[in-house]
């Protein structure tokens, strides 16, 4: 199976029914995918007048009671952005697949790149939170898939999953797990009065519960500043409680959403630490260190954001060196990794921005060389 | 007989409304309330959907099920909304901004699409919120708080746009037409498919006082003296015609809708 495909067939495990989309290499086969599968299923996919429109339709959805998702890469996910934050103000659940190619602009269409990195935490307007997810195997498509779902609902978030063009276009075997061996989250309803129910007025957990439009519930979602019962709302201490709560939700559950893969770091004296592609390049490279008599071990970063800052202080700081792979130039998760440890631990960084994958030679390169 | 007022679909006290005075938004509101209500619609089973400016704000005084959103979009939303639950009456509330100028190509695809919604797209031929700036409905050298000189564009027309675009309905009024605004409203919700209501509306604090309207009634008056009924529009000869403002229903038609076509869709996908 195709990384691409996993991705759609995840997403239809998790509950995905419905799908707005529009073409962009190198994600369109998770929007054929989903153009065969989900009417089979009683489901909707429709194909979008562009990417604003995409994101507008899927959230839109949402709020009528579907999972919902869409899938793009680079140049359609900026132009998502401004809906997306939407998402965010509104707490609308949802997935966004952004297959990271190589840019600026057009770029190179077919090649991959991991340099959407800081686009996805930061490219929209306004002061917000997100979560974001890496898959680094045709598994990983299909099971974060999932797990970008469970999140979006169980949080009320939009979740962007982020492979790079080579997952995303990897074969490998895959064993589709059976129905119920993954847990699937659906989002909480309300169970009150109708007439006492408030969209955004949160349980112990930081999330409120989520009625779907048609149902008993009558319910206002906004992207202006708006109160507990979803109604424009500009005072100052109301938009500080909702620009607050918004990064709360996220923050308290952090270590539910920080999801990290350890490959031979208990005794590691150099940590690599990877995402998606990277992380197979980081794993044949940390062997063959080791074959060589150099301790190393991978940390991967299955979640992305929040940024993984304790689990890369942790082993990071026992490490005499940290070597961070990415198909980058500008160091996007070195940076948040030298944020995490400080700076006295010796860093280095391997960066290819050329459309072409990070071998393990490339790592070992810089590994070794200091020995 | 009593009339329907529509006042059970507003929210309580919050009114006197923030639309300046002479504005034409409220009636526009108020003709699609009545038209709520005697459709018998459901807090429950209404979505209205707003874009940004000051139509945008609409959703704010109503108590169905609302969704404001970004500038532009609403009508990608609702066809979201609508696309997933066909049993709910999806309105798309905009303005001129919105509608047709930064969100013009989601109005020609919603039209081609023709899903079956509401589109009441109030014109009032500036952009009102942001001061008064030419959008893409000003008319040619009109003047606006950025075409001090005129405007040296063209302006699109709402309806015409609809029907080339596939559009099932499209209607204009003015707010000096009340009543007949409420009955194109109704039609346009009944109708199956994409439905527009363009409703060209006085702006007397930007576009009039740019364009010697000054006062509160003036451009409600232009309206009435341009106004005319579609029948005699359509009698009149070309060179009488440029001046006038056709009224009523333009285009009513009965392609498929798009959720229709797509229980085609998946009926074929479920018996392959």
């Amino acid at each position: 199976m195709q990384g691409n495909h996993a991705i759609a067939e995840g997403a239809i495990y998790a509950g995905a029914r419905f799908y707005a989309g529009y073409p962009i290499t190198p994600s369109s086969e998770i929007a054929e995918e989903c153009s065969r599968k989900l009417p089979k299923l009683g489901g909707v996919y429709i194909q979008m007048e562009d990417e604003i429109a995409s994101i507008a339709a899927v959230i839109g959805a949402s709020l009528a009671g579907a999972k919902s998702f869409t899938a793009t890469s680079g140049p359609g996910f900026s132009l998502m952005q401004e809906n997306l934050g939407l998402a965010v103000m509104g707490e609308v659940p949802c997935v966004v697949v952004d297959v990271q190619r190589a840019g600026p602009s057009t770029g190179l269409a077919t090649r991959p790149a991991q340099s959407d990195i800081m686009q996805i935490r930061w490219g929209r307007h306004g002061d917000q939170s997100v979560i974001a997810l890496c898959p680094s195997s045709v598994k990983e498509c299909f099971t974060l898939t999932v797990t970008a779902f469970n999140f979006a609902e169980r949080y009320r978030v939009p979740v962007v999953l982020m492979p790079d063009e080579i997952v995303g276009h990897m074969r490998e075997n895959v064993e589709v797990p059976a129905p119920g061996e993954l847990e699937v989250v659906d989002r909480k309803r309300p169970a009150g009065p109708p007439a006492d129910y408030k969209p955004f007025k949160a349980d112990e957990d930081g999330v409120a519960p989520l009625a779907a439009y048609g149902g008993e519930y009558v319910f206002h979602v906004s992207s202006s500043m708006h109160g507990l019962d979803g109604y424009s709302n500009n005072d100052p201490a109301n938009a500080a409680w909702r620009v607050k709560q918004l990064h709360e939700k996220i923050d308290r559950h952090r270590d539910e959403i920080v999801l990290t893969k350890r490959f031979g770091t208990d005794d590691a004296d150099v940590l690599l630490v990877t995402l998606g592609a990277t992380t197979r390049s980081g794993r044949a490279a940390a062997i063959e260190a080791r074959r060589q008599g150099v301790k190393a071990g991978v940390l991967q970063l299955q979640t992305v954001w929040p940024f993984p800052d304790r689990e890369v202080a942790e082993l990071g700081r026992r490490a005499k060196m940290i070597v961070v792979p990415e198909m980058n130039y500008s160091g996007q998760i070195a940076g948040e990794v030298r944020k995490a440890v400080g700076p006295d631990v010796d860093l280095r960084q391997v960066n290819r921005y050329n459309g072409t994958i990070i071998t393990p030679q490339d790592i070992l390169a810089v590994m070794l060389g200091a020995k | 007989m009593s009339h329907a007022t529509g006042t059970k679909y507003l929210k309580g006290g919050i009114l006197p409304h923030m639309w300046c005075s002479g504005c034409g938004i409220g009636i526009m509101l108020g003709a699609l309330l009545r038209a709520f209500e005697e459709l018998d619609y459901t807090t429950t089973d209404t979505v209205v959907v707003t874009g940004i400016g000051c139509t945008g704000k609409a959703d704010d005084y109503m108590i169905t099920n609302a969704l404001h959103t970004t500038h532009g979009r609403a009508l990608a939303y609702a066809t979201g909304i609508k696309a997933y639950n066909p049993r709910l009456n999806v309105v798309a509330i905009m303005g001129d901004g919105d509608g047709v100028t930064i969100g013009g190509n989601h109005f020609i695809h919603a039209c081609r699409r023709n899903i079956d919604l509401t589109a009441v797209i109030l014109n009032n031929l500036n952009f009102g919120m942001t001061g008064g700036q030419v959008s893409g409905t000003t008319p040619p050298q009109r003047y606006t708080s950025t075409t001090a000189y005129g405007n040296p564009e063209r302006d699109f027309d709402i309806c015409a746009l609809a029907e080339a675009a596939g559009a099932n309905y499209a209607a204009r009024c003015t707010p000096y037409h009340g009543w007949e605004m409420k009955e194109n409203m109704k039609e346009a919700l009944t109708k199956k498919g994409f439905s527009v209501v363009e409703v060209v509306s006085p702006c007397p604090t930007h576009f009039g006082r740019h364009n010697e309207m000054k006062e509160t009634p003036d451009m409600l008056h232009w309206l009435r003296d341009r106004a005319i009924s579609i029948e005699d529009y359509r009698r009149l000869p070309e060179a009488e015609r440029t001046e006038r403002l056709a009224i009523g229903t333009l285009v009513s038609r009965d392609f498929p809708d798009f959720n229709t076509q797509y229980e085609l869709v998946k009926a074929r996908a479920q018996k392959g």
